[in-house]
């Protein structure tokens, strides 16, 4: 069961697509769909995550592309075979688990061979030797996974998965246990044995940073289905919805009237002040909207200063909250329709700070904002203080 | 006077134990009783005669050799029983399970003179009342031993993580795989800790045996006749053996799990 | 968590034991405590809804069934006070030793109940140490003896019963958080009251467990009855025994049996329902 093999049987099929496929997916639970009607191609060899707050169906995903739990209709095909129905033993799939899932039992060693020994795999001794040199544990091949700590468990885990070459590894939240220093860590590990293996890749995760730095494809998921897809950066910059815009890093979202449509822009009338969108960033048909703008894209000046942002300019804040952290200084700044809007200013020394009272104005270029649908909920996605 | 103070409550602590051990003392030096007479139970002097001769008394060791029969075919039988149904209270979803949870539960905490009746009272209703012996004692024992190995294999199973099962699923184990390789020897140690109470609780019991054995006699039902007329000190050395025994089995379990964990470190 | 058939065909053979050979046996004893007693065991009986067994069974035996009652609560409060002691020193003092302490608790009940009872019998016997270093302290007269007395009998179901007591009661201690008790000095207690204010109410889940298995077991037996004490200290298992084996009256048997069954459980209810922890059950 090489994957070269199947590549090769991929290919001579034509057309056959040699990612994995998704159509239709959907898990119900009683009365409650967990995954409802998802579509989702990954391609062979990519990182891809799967972001999303807490039951918004990823790790459901995750379980039935493993075989662990029965999808209730729709298809899974992998290198151009239907896997809907097949075991988890019968699957070229290997999973991390969120908690390792190690074989108390069993020493490392005998961890990582699990899966080689079940398929009378040759020369065990060897292989294991080389993958636990990959995740750097040899020293540790005869412990138990009680001995080990949470960071070496975790490489077991992988190196455990690892070694069965899957067409496709799941990580369901691998580094969720972690403290956050080794979670950055291990976040470059993965990656570093990723692009080593060069094997695809599902990352399931609710962590946004741990998402963008280790992917080069997101999914983000809500409510059992898939809200957006592409790349980190393309997500952050254009985010199509609510939901997007405030799960990945923050946006502040301001009611408009749509007063114009060009080829090119569209105008929006924003509490009295004109604002325009670039036709491409605008992602609302109707005659209202919600103009999106990340804080740090946000200039704050004095009343009448000359801002390096010519086109959106809004007269009439007042600060109501500084925060200096270091890098950059955080403002809440009440505007004169009575939203409180975020701005992050960079510390490059060039900026004087302002104090709590004092009139400022806000700009921003016209390239970096973005119209969303007003039937969506403003606040979809955000964090709460209170909620974590 | 602080050390006094600091360590009061572990002296009064180890007290309590030495308490509890007093009787096993007595038991141990009677063993090596030369009695001056049958009915005095007081020290004589020093013998190994009992040692030598445990058998003195026939029917004792009948007795014993009972019990060890009775214990461990209730082992085995409750055992396995009770195995099977500590899995399916985990593993399985099905209807009633809170009243066979209760109905698992009650046997533990209703008193053993209760139990007995009862199950006296049904033999004799069933008209087996001129049949009372080794199988109605045998009944009796995996009924009572059967709850225990539920209860205490349950708890293993229940304490192990689901997602060991899933990943060796995972990792291309076939369902029969999966089970003896992992979830087997991990559920194992509940098994034979399960397995070792029974037999100590079947070896033991008296009360229910006593209403349901007929004329056979267990070694609990042998000392309970004895205690009447004056009990011969080979008694005592079937306790020694009993307590040096389990403490032998418990030191090896103990040892054996300490070599492992020594053995895994290098 | 699977469904299907698997399950109830791994149930089915401990269930049916169960069944069989509890639920079916409490229906036959409910069924000949409400005989006819003038049948034999052999003879047979004739089922006439004798309720009157049931008062025939208290008028005659009241005295022995309060007096388990009482010798079971005596001796639960003695388990109590000893295995508290040592279950707390085995959580909180005994450091690297807990576990060679949790082994020695329980060694002593691998000999047999009723060799370790005769034993007993011999350390309380009239010429033994017991009974003359309390003669000489004056606690007991010349005569005075400790065989075949309360005093005996409840000393041996609490000797008996006390692992019974000290497991629960160390299972629910060593849950208990070290900070919380550091805390509560921190808080200004004094530490007598830092334990009934934290330690004490945190144990409560093992006291209820520990009492109940010591309670329930003490009530029912008659071995320490009858091997230490006199026929004035008979206690309600050993009339149960001797209705059913000597004197073979089945219906008086049956009815005190089941008169016994219900009062534990009404008294365990009860007692579970003050103490707060129905969840136990």
């Amino acid at each position: 069961m090489s994957s070269v093999a199947e590549q090769e049987s991929a290919a001579t099929e034509g057309a056959a697509y040699d990612g994995l496929r998704l159509r239709g997916l959907t898990k119900s639970f009683g009365g409650f769909t967990a995954v409802d009607r998802l579509d989702l191609d990954v391609p062979r060899g990519s990182f891809f995550a799967l972001l999303g707050p807490s039951g918004c169906g990823k790790t459901t995903t995750l379980r039935m592309v493993a075989g662990l739990e029965a999808p209730t209709s729709g298809s899974i095909e992998l290198a151009g075979q239907d896997i809907t129905r097949t075991k988890p033993h019968q699957r070229p799939v290997n999973t991390v688990f969120q908690s390792y899932a190690l074989f108390p039992h069993l020493t490392i060693f005998e961890n990582v061979a699990f899966g080689l020994r079940r398929r009378r795999v040759r020369e065990v001794r060897t292989k294991v030797e080389e993958m636990l040199e990959l995740v750097e544990l040899t020293t540790h091949r005869g412990r138990l996974p009680a001995q080990l700590s949470g960071g070496q468990q975790q490489r077991v885990a992988l190196a455990r998965a690892l070694i069965n070459e899957p067409e496709v590894l799941l990580l369901d939240e691998p580094l969720g246990a972690l403290d956050l220093k080794l979670r950055r860590s291990m976040q470059i590990e993965v990656k570093r044995i990723q692009t080593e293996v060069g094997l695809t890749f599902i990352h399931v995760t609710h962590d946004q940073e741990e998402a963008m730095t280790m992917a080069d494809t997101v999914a983000v998921m809500n409510a059992g289905g898939i809200e957006q897809l592409g790349a980190p950066s393309a997500l952050y910059e254009n985010p199509q919805s609510t939901f997007v815009a405030n799960f990945l890093g923050q946006s502040n979202l301001i009611e408009g009237t749509v007063i114009g449509r060009s080829a090119d822009l569209v105008s929006v009338d924003m509490h009295g002040v004109a604002v325009s969108v670039p036709a491409v960033r605008s992602h609302a048909d109707g005659a209202k909207g919600w103009i999106g703008i990340r804080p740090e894209k946000v200039l704050v000046g004095e009343p009448g200063e000359e801002l390096d942002a010519p086109g959106n300019t809004i007269p009439g804040g007042v600060v109501t909250d500084v925060s200096f952290v270091g890098v950059s200084t955080q403002y809440l700044v009440r505007m004169p329709w009575g939203q409180e809007l975020q701005v992050f200013a960079q510390n490059t020394g060039r900026n004087r700070l302002f104090r709590t009272g004092e009139q400022v104005e806000l700009s921003w270029r016209p390239e970096y904002a973005f119209l969303l649908d007003h039937d969506q909920d403003a606040s979809a996605g955000a964090q709460r203080v209170d909620a974590s | 006077m602080s050390w006094i103070r600091r360590n009061l409550v572990l002296m009064l602590g180890l007290a309590v134990l030495v308490y509890t051990f007093v009787p096993i003392f007595i038991v141990v030096l009677m063993s090596f009783n030369d009695p001056r007479s049958r009915n005095v139970y007081s020290f004589g002097g020093f013998t190994l005669d009992n040692w030598l001769n445990p058998c003195l008394d026939p029917s004792m060791c009948d007795a014993v050799v009972r019990s060890i029969t009775i214990g461990m075919a209730a082992t085995l039988v409750s055992t396995v029983l009770g195995t099977l149904a500590a899995f399916a209270l985990v593993r399985h979803r099905f209807a009633g399970r809170s009243s066979t949870n209760l109905l698992v539960f009650l046997p533990m905490a209703a008193p053993e003179i209760v139990l007995g009746s009862s199950l006296l009272a049904l033999f004799v209703s069933a008209g087996f009342a001129g049949q009372l012996g080794f199988r109605t004692i045998l009944i009796a024992h995996i009924l009572f031993c059967l709850s225990f190995v539920i209860v205490t294999v349950r708890a293993r199973l229940a304490g192990m993580d689901d997602n060991l099962e899933q990943a060796a699923q995972d990792l291309y184990a076939t369902p029969a795989q999966t089970f003896w390789r992992v979830t087997f020897p991990l559920v194992f140690p509940g098994i034979l800790g399960a397995a070792l109470l029974s037999f100590s609780l079947s070896f033991d019991d008296f009360i229910i045996t006593n209403l349901n054995a007929g004329t056979t006699t267990t070694f609990p039902m042998y000392v309970w006749g004895v205690a009447q007329r004056g009990v011969p000190m080979q008694v005592n050395v079937i306790g020694t053996l009993m307590f040096v025994v389990s403490i032998a089995i418990v030191l090896v379990a103990e040892h054996r799990s300490r070599r492992q964990r020594r053995a895994a470190l290098t | 968590m699977r469904s299907g058939r698997t399950g109830y065909l791994l149930l089915l053979p401990g269930l049916l034991w169960l069944l069989l050979f509890f639920v079916v046996p409490f229906y036959s004893l409910v069924a000949t405590s409400l005989y006819d007693p003038a049948g034999s065991d052999f003879r047979g009986y004739e089922m006439t809804y004798r309720f009157g067994n049931y008062l025939d069974a208290v008028t005659d035996y009241w005295r022995p069934l309060v007096r388990s009652l009482m010798y079971g609560a005596a001796a639960t409060a003695v388990c109590l006070v000893l295995g508290y002691v040592l279950a707390y020193a085995i959580a909180f003092k005994a450091g690297r030793w807990k576990n060679l302490m949790l082994v020695l608790v329980i060694a002593p009940f691998f000999t047999s109940f009723l060799v370790r009872t005769l034993s007993w019998k011999l350390i309380l016997a009239d010429d033994g140490v017991v009974v003359d270093v309390l003669q000489t302290l004056q606690v007991l007269g010349d005569d005075g003896r400790l065989l075949a007395t309360p005093v005996a009998v409840v000393a041996g179901l609490a000797y008996n019963f006390l692992p019974f007591m000290v497991l629960p009661l160390y299972a629910s201690l060593d849950k208990i958080d070290h900070r919380l008790i550091e805390a509560s000095s921190d808080l200004y207690a004094h530490p007598v009251v830092g334990f009934f204010k934290v330690t004490w109410p945190l144990s409560l889940p093992g006291v209820v467990a520990g009492t109940l298995l010591t309670f329930i077991p003490s009530v029912g037996d008659y071995i320490n009855a009858e091997l230490l004490g006199s026929p004035n200290q008979r206690m309600i298992g050993g009339v149960i025994q001797s209705l059913f084996t000597d004197a073979n009256d089945y219906p008086a048997a049956a009815a005190l049996s089941v008169i016994l069954m219900v009062l534990i459980v009404v008294m365990v209810l009860a007692y579970v329902r003050r103490a707060g922890t129905e969840e136990l059950l």
